[in-house]
C-alpha cells in the first residue's frame, strides 16, 4: 500500500462503511440487528488495523507533517491531510477506542442500523479533525461531528435525553463559529487556508505571523492586537469543546443523558478535539496572545481542578461525578499547554492520551452496573464488590489510575503538567496540586460507596460478574493504562520532537516581539 | 434589429407558448387539458434552460444597450428555467388531487417565468420595472388560485396590496435615479456618478430603489408578505414563491447595485448591510415560535436572503460570486424541501403542521433522512451545501473589511439552527402520533432524494461542489466587466 493514500483510507473507510450499511443492510429482526453490530465491530476494527500502518510508518524523530496527501478542493480551497506527532496519538486512540465502544454497545436493541452507522460517521469526523491540515476542511470535520453526536445523544439517551442533546449542540455551535469567522478573516489576512505551507506557497498559517501591535478599540488598548481578538475566537470554540470552566455545563448533561458507547466517544475522544485544537492553532500561530493570555488560562484551569473537583464530591449520579472529573483532568491539559515548556507541553499530551483511556474505561465501567440494574444513582449501590469480584478490581484499577496512583498512566500526566507549570507559575501548580488531593477524596469514596460495605439492597442480591464480553472490551483498557503507566515513552517518544519543534518557533516569536517592544520603547 | 431579437429567443418562446397553451386550454377542452399543458409548459422551460446553459458565451447587449445577455444572466436563466419547471411539475399531483387544476395556471407560470428571465437580464431601469411587473402579475393571481379557499383569497390579496405598494415606491425611486441622472440605462446612470459624483436626489432614488428590491426579495424590514403569502398559498405555489421569484430579484438587486451604482458603493453598502442584519435575526428568531411548516420556511427564506445578501453588500467580485453560490444551494434544498413537503399529507387531506413530521424515521426511514439532511444543510451545518453558501459569503463580507456583519450572520446561525434541529428532532426523536400516509409519484422520491444527496456530497473534493464554484465566478466576472 502506498503511503499516499493510506491516510486518507483511515479516515473515509468509517464512513463509507456507513454509507453501505445504510443501503445495503434491509430488515429490523434479531438477525440484521446482530449483523449491524458485527458489521461495525468488523468496520471499525479494520480501521484501527489500517491506523496500525500509520504508526509503523511514522518517523518520530521528523517534526514535520508525514503521509501527506494534498489535492485541490473547491473554491480555491485546499484538501490537504497529513499526521505529526501531535496527531498521530490521537488518531490511534480513536481508532483504538471505537471498536469497544462497538462492542460496548452489544446491548442496544433499538434501530441498530442507525446506531452503527452514527457512530461509524462519527469516527470519520473525528479522525479527520485530528489529520486535517487545512483550516476549513478541519471545520468541516469538527462541526459535522456534532451531527451524530447530536442523533447520539438525542435517540438513544436517557430520559432528558432532548435537552442535553440541543444543549451540547448549540453550546458547541456558538463557539465554533466565532472560531469560523476567525479562520475566515485568516483566510482573507494570508491568502491561504493551509496550516502548513501548501504547494506553491511559501509559508502556511503556522509560519505566518499574525500583527500582534496594539490596538485601541472603544477607548481601550487591547495588547497582542489582531492575534489576541484571533486568540479568543479559537479559545472560544476549543474552551467550550474541552470543556473549560465555566463553559462546561453542558458537558454533565450530555454525559448523563448519552448511552455508555457515546459517552465514552465523548470523553474519551471528542474533549480532546478542544486540546488538539489549542496545540494545533493557539499556541503555534498566535504565540503572542498565547503568551498575554497564560494567567487567565492558568486562572480558569485552576479554577476547574478545584471547582470540578468539589462539585463532584457532591454528585448522586455516578456519570455526573465522572463527568465532573472529566472537567478537572482537562484543567491539566489547558494548564500544561499554555505553559509552554517541553514538560507541560508532553505532560498535557499525555494527560489527554491517558484520560481517552482511564474516562472510557470509568464509563464502561459504569454501563456494566447501569445494563444490570438501570440507574446511575450512586445511592441504589453498595458492596458490588461482594458479588462482582472482577469488577471490583477494574473498578479499583481506574478509579486509582483516575486520581493519579503512580504506576498508572494517570500519574505520569499529572506530574508532567505540574512540573512543567511550576517552572512557569509556582501557584497555578500549587492549586493543581489541591485539586490531585481533591480527585483522590472524590474518587475513592465513590469506590466506597458502589462497592465496599455489605451488600444489603434486595435489587442487588442477584447481580452477576462481569461477562467475558465486558471483560474482553475492558481489558485492552487496563493493559494500557499500565503501560503507559510503567513504560511512558512509549507515547512520549511519539510527540515529544514534535512538541520540541513547536516550541522553539514559539519561543522565538515570543522573543522577538518581546525584543521588539523593549526597543520601541 | 434582427440580433436583437435573437438574442430574447427564449423569452419569445416562453411568451408564444404561453399565448398558443392559452388558446389550447380557452378552444380545446379547458381544464381537462391542464395535465398535459403542465408538461408541455414544464418541457418548454427545461429545453430553454439546457439550451441557454450550453449556447454560447460572452456578453451580448441588445436593444441598444437596454437589455443584457452576459454570463451572468445566462447562470440566472439557467437556475430559473431549470427550477421553474421543476416546480410546475412537482405540483402537478398536488393540485389534481385537491381539485385545483387550472390550465391557467402553467400558463400564469410562463408569464411570470419570462418576467423573471427580464429581470435577470435588465440593464436599464424601464425594462427593469417591465420585467418585475410582468412577474409580480402573474404571481399575484396565482397566489389566490384557490378560489374556494379565504386564506389563498387573503394571500392573493395581501400580496397584491403591498406589491403594488413597493411597485410604486420602486418607480418613485426610478423616476428620482431618471431626474437627477438624466438616464435609465445603468452604464449611463453609472457614468454620470463616475463624473459627477452622487448627488443627493441619485442617493433618494437608490434608496428607493433598495426598498422595493428587499420587497421583491422578502428582506427584513420589507418581509411582512412573506408569512401571510406562503401559508395561505396553496403548497405548489408556495414552492414556486420560495425559489425562482426570489432568485430573480436577488440577481437583480445585483444589477442595479453592481452596474448602476457600483461606484457609489458608500452609498448603498450600508442600506444593504442593515438589511442583511435585519433580515438574518428576524428569520431566525421569529422561525422559533412558528408550528406551521410552510410559515417556517416564510421565515427561514428571509434569513437566507439576509445571508445571501452578505455576498451583495460585499461589494466585490467575490461578494456576487457568494450571492449565486448561496442562491443555487438555497434552491437546490428548497426544491428538495418542497418535493416532499407536497406529498405530506393523512387520509386524503393535505397537512403541514411541523407536528406531522413526527415518526417519520420509522414509517419512512429513506425520507426522514433526506429531509433531515436538507433541514441541516439549511442550517448551514458543515460538510453540507449550506455551509459552504455561508463561508463564501462571510468570506467576501471579511475580505471587504465587514467583520461585523460576519460576526452578526455566525451569531443568527446559531439561533436558526435551533429550529432547524428541532424538525430534525421531530422526524427522528418524538414518538409517532398519527402516521402520514401520503405517496409521491416517483417525481417527488426523485426530486428529494437527488437534492439531499447533492446537498451531502458536493464537499468530496472529487465532485469539486459540482462546478457551481466555477461557473459563478464566470457569472460574478462578466457582471463587474
Amino acid at each position: 500500500m502506498s503511503d499516499l493514500s493510506i491516510l486518507s483510507l483511515v479516515t473515509f473507510l468509517p464512513l463509507i462503511g456507513a454509507l453501505v450499511l445504510i443501503v445495503f443492510l434491509r430488515g429490523e429482526d434479531e438477525d440484521a440487528r446482530l449483523n449491524a453490530k458485527r458489521y461495525g465491530l468488523l468496520m471499525t476494527t479494520a480501521t484501527f488495523a489500517l491506523s496500525l500502518f500509520l504508526l509503523s510508518g511514522f518517523d518520530p524523530a521528523n517534526p514535520d507533517f508525514q503521509f501527506v496527501e494534498e489535492g485541490a478542493w473547491l473554491g480555491g480551497l485546499t484538501f490537504k491531510l497529513g499526521i505529526d506527532g501531535i496527531s498521530l496519538p490521537m488518531v490511534i486512540l480513536t481508532t483504538f477506542l471505537f471498536p469497544l465502544c462497538i462492542a460496548a454497545s452489544w446491548s442496544i436493541n433499538d434501530r441498530v442500523k442507525e446506531y452503527i452507522a452514527m457512530f461509524l460517521i462519527l469516527e470519520t469526523m473525528v479522525i479527520g479533525v485530528f489529520v486535517s491540515l487545512d483550516i476549513i476542511l478541519f471545520y468541516l470535520f469538527f462541526e459535522a461531528g456534532l451531527i451524530p453526536m447530536f442523533l447520539i445523544i438525542g435517540i438513544w439517551g436517557g430520559k432528558d435525553r432532548v435537552y442535553a442533546s440541543f444543549k451540547f449542540f448549540l453550546y458547541t455551535l456558538l463557539g465554533s463559529l466565532l472560531m469560523l469567522v476567525a479562520m475566515i478573516y485568516m483566510y482573507s489576512e494570508t491568502g491561504t487556508t493551509c496550516i502548513a505551507a501548501c504547494e506553491g506557497e511559501a509559508a502556511g498559517l503556522l509560519t505566518h505571523e499574525f500583527d500582534h501591535s496594539p490596538i485601541t478599540l472603544l477607548g481601550l488598548e487591547v495588547a497582542g492586537g489582531v492575534q489576541t481578538f484571533l486568540w479568543l475566537a479559537f479559545f472560544a470554540s476549543f474552551a467550550v469543546k474541552l470543556p473549560m470552566w465555566p463553559l462546561h455545563t453542558w458537558l454533565p448533561d450530555a454525559h448523563v443523558q448519552a448511552p455508555t458507547a457515546g459517552s465514552v466517544i465523548l470523553a474519551a475522544v471528542l474533549l480532546k478535539m478542544g486540546g488538539y485544537g489549542f496545540l494545533r492553532f493557539s499556541l503555534p500561530m498566535f504565540p503572542v496572545a498565547s503568551d498575554l493570555m497564560m494567567n487567565f488560562v492558568f486562572f480558569l484551569s485552576v479554577a476547574a481542578i478545584i471547582y470540578a473537583s468539589l462539585i463532584a464530591l457532591m454528585q448522586e449520579d455516578i456519570k455526573k461525578l465522572i463527568a465532573y472529573a472529566s472537567v478537572a483532568h482537562m484543567g491539566f491539559v489547558t494548564m500544561g499547554i499554555f505553559a509552554a515548556n517541553q514538560q507541560g507541553v508532553d505532560g498535557a499530551l499525555f494527560q489527554m492520551v491517558s484520560h481517552g483511556v482511564i474516562s472510557a474505561a470509568l464509563f464502561l465501567c459504569v454501563g456494566v452496573i447501569y445494563d444490570r440494574v438501570r440507574t446511575r444513582e450512586i445511592a441504589a449501590y453498595g458492596g458490588l464488590a461482594n458479588r462482582m469480584p472482577v469488577y471490583a478490581t477494574v473498578m479499583m484499577l481506574f478509579t486509582l489510575a483516575s486520581v493519579g496512583l503512580p504506576g498508572t498512566s494517570g500519574f505520569v500526566g499529572e506530574f508532567l503538567t505540574m512540573v512543567g507549570v511550576y517552572q512557569v507559575s509556582t501557584i497555578a501548580a500549587f492549586g493543581a496540586a489541591i485539586g490531585v488531593i481533591l480527585s483522590a477524596a472524590y474518587a475513592l469514596w465513590l469506590y466506597r460507596r458502589l462497592m465496599l460495605g455489605d451488600l444489603i439492597k434486595e435489587s442487588l442480591k442477584q447481580i452477576t460478574d462481569m461477562t467475558p464480553r465486558e471483560i474482553a472490551v475492558i481489558t485492552p483498557l487496563v493493559v494500557l493504562t499500565l503501560v503507559l503507566g510503567v513504560y511512558p515513552s512509549l507515547a512520549t517518544d511519539l510527540f515529544a520532537p514534535t512538541v520540541e519543534a513547536l516550541l522553539e518557533e514559539v519561543k522565538a516569536a515570543q522573543a522577538a516581539s518581546t525584543q521588539l517592544a523593549a526597543t520601541s520603547q | 434589429m434582427s440580433d436583437d431579437f435573437a438574442t430574447i429567443t427564449p423569452e419569445i418562446m416562453l411568451v408564444l407558448g404561453a399565448v398558443s397553451f392559452l388558446m389550447w386550454g380557452a378552444f380545446g377542452g379547458g381544464d381537462r387539458r391542464a395535465t398535459l399543458i403542465v408538461w408541455a409548459a414544464a418541457g418548454l422551460m427545461a429545453v430553454l434552460g439546457f439550451w441557454i446553459a450550453l449556447n454560447g458565451g460572452g456578453t451580448v447587449t441588445a436593444f441598444g444597450g437596454s437589455y443584457v445577455h452576459d454570463d451572468f444572466a445566462r447562470f440566472a436563466k439557467t437556475l430559473l428555467l431549470l427550477s421553474g419547471a421543476l416546480i410546475l411539475l412537482l405540483g402537478e399531483r398536488y393540485l389534481g388531487r385537491y381539485g385545483m387544476q387550472r390550465f391557467e395556471y402553467p400558463v400564469l407560470i410562463l408569464l411570470a417565468m419570462t418576467g423573471m428571465l427580464i429581470m435577470a437580464s435588465a440593464s436599464d431601469m424601464i425594462v427593469l420595472f417591465m420585467g418585475l411587473e410582468l412577474q409580480s402579475l402573474a404571481l399575484y393571481v396565482i397566489a389566490a388560485m384557490n378560489r374556494g379557499s379565504v386564506r389563498s383569497t387573503e394571500a392573493g390579496l395581501k400580496y397584491f396590496v403591498l406589491g403594488a405598494l413597493s411597485s410604486a415606491v420602486l418607480l418613485y425611486g426610478v423616476s428620482l435615479v431618471y431626474g437627477y441622472a438624466g438616464t435609465t440605462r445603468f452604464e449611463g446612470i453609472a457614468d454620470v456618478i463616475a463624473a459627477e459624483g452622487v448627488s443627493l436626489g441619485l442617493t433618494f432614488g437608490l434608496v428607493f430603489l433598495c426598498a422595493a428590491l428587499a420587497f421583491k426579495v422578502s428582506a427584513a424590514p420589507f418581509h411582512m408578505w412573506t408569512p401571510d403569502v406562503y401559508e395561505g398559498s396553496p403548497t405548489p405555489v408556495t414552492a414556486l414563491f420560495a425559489t425562482a421569484p426570489k432568485i430573480a430579484a436577488g440577481i437583480l438587486f445585483a444589477r442595479v447595485v453592481y452596474d448602476g451604482f457600483g461606484s457609489a458603493i458608500s452609498e448603498w453598502q450600508q442600506v444593504v448591510v442593515f438589511i442583511d442584519i435585519a433580515s438574518m435575526f428576524l428569520g431566525s428568531i421569529a422561525a422559533i415560535g412558528q408550528t406551521d411548516l410552510k410559515r417556517l420556511l416564510a421565515y427561514s427564506s428571509i434569513g437566507h436572503t439576509g445571508f445571501a445578501l452578505v455576498g451583495l453588500s460585499a461589494g466585490t467580485q467575490a461578494g456576487a460570486e457568494a450571492l449565486l453560490i448561496y442562491l443555487t444551494i438555497y434552491l437546490v434544498m428548497n426544491v428538495g424541501v418542497f418535493a416532499f413537503i407536497l406529498t405530506m399529507e393523512r387520509d386524503g387531506q393535505p397537512v403541514g403542521s411541523i407536528r406531522d413530521l413526527a415518526g417519520l424515521a420509522s414509517n419512512a426511514p429513506a425520507q426522514a433522512m433526506a429531509v433531515s439532511i436538507l433541514m441541516l444543510s439549511l442550517a448551514g451545518l458543515p460538510p453540507l451545501a449550506g455551509f459552504f453558501g455561508k463561508f463564501f459569503v462571510f468570506k467576501a463580507a471579511v475580505d471587504a473589511g465587514l467583520v461585523p456583519l460576519a460576526l452578526a450572520g455566525a451569531t443568527a446561525s446559531v439561533i436558526a439552527a435551533y429550529y432547524y434541529l428541532n424538525i430534525v428532532k421531530i422526524i427522528y426523536i418524538d414518538p409517532v402520533e398519527q402516521p402520514m400516509d401520503g405517496r409521491g409519484h416517483l417525481l417527488h422520491g426523485a426530486v428529494l432524494s437527488a437534492a439531499s444527496v447533492v446537498v451531502a456530497t458536493g464537499w468530496l473534493p472529487f465532485l469539486g461542489g459540482f462546478g457551481v464554484p466555477e461557473y459563478a465566478a464566470a457569472a460574478a466576472g462578466s457582471l463587474l466587466q
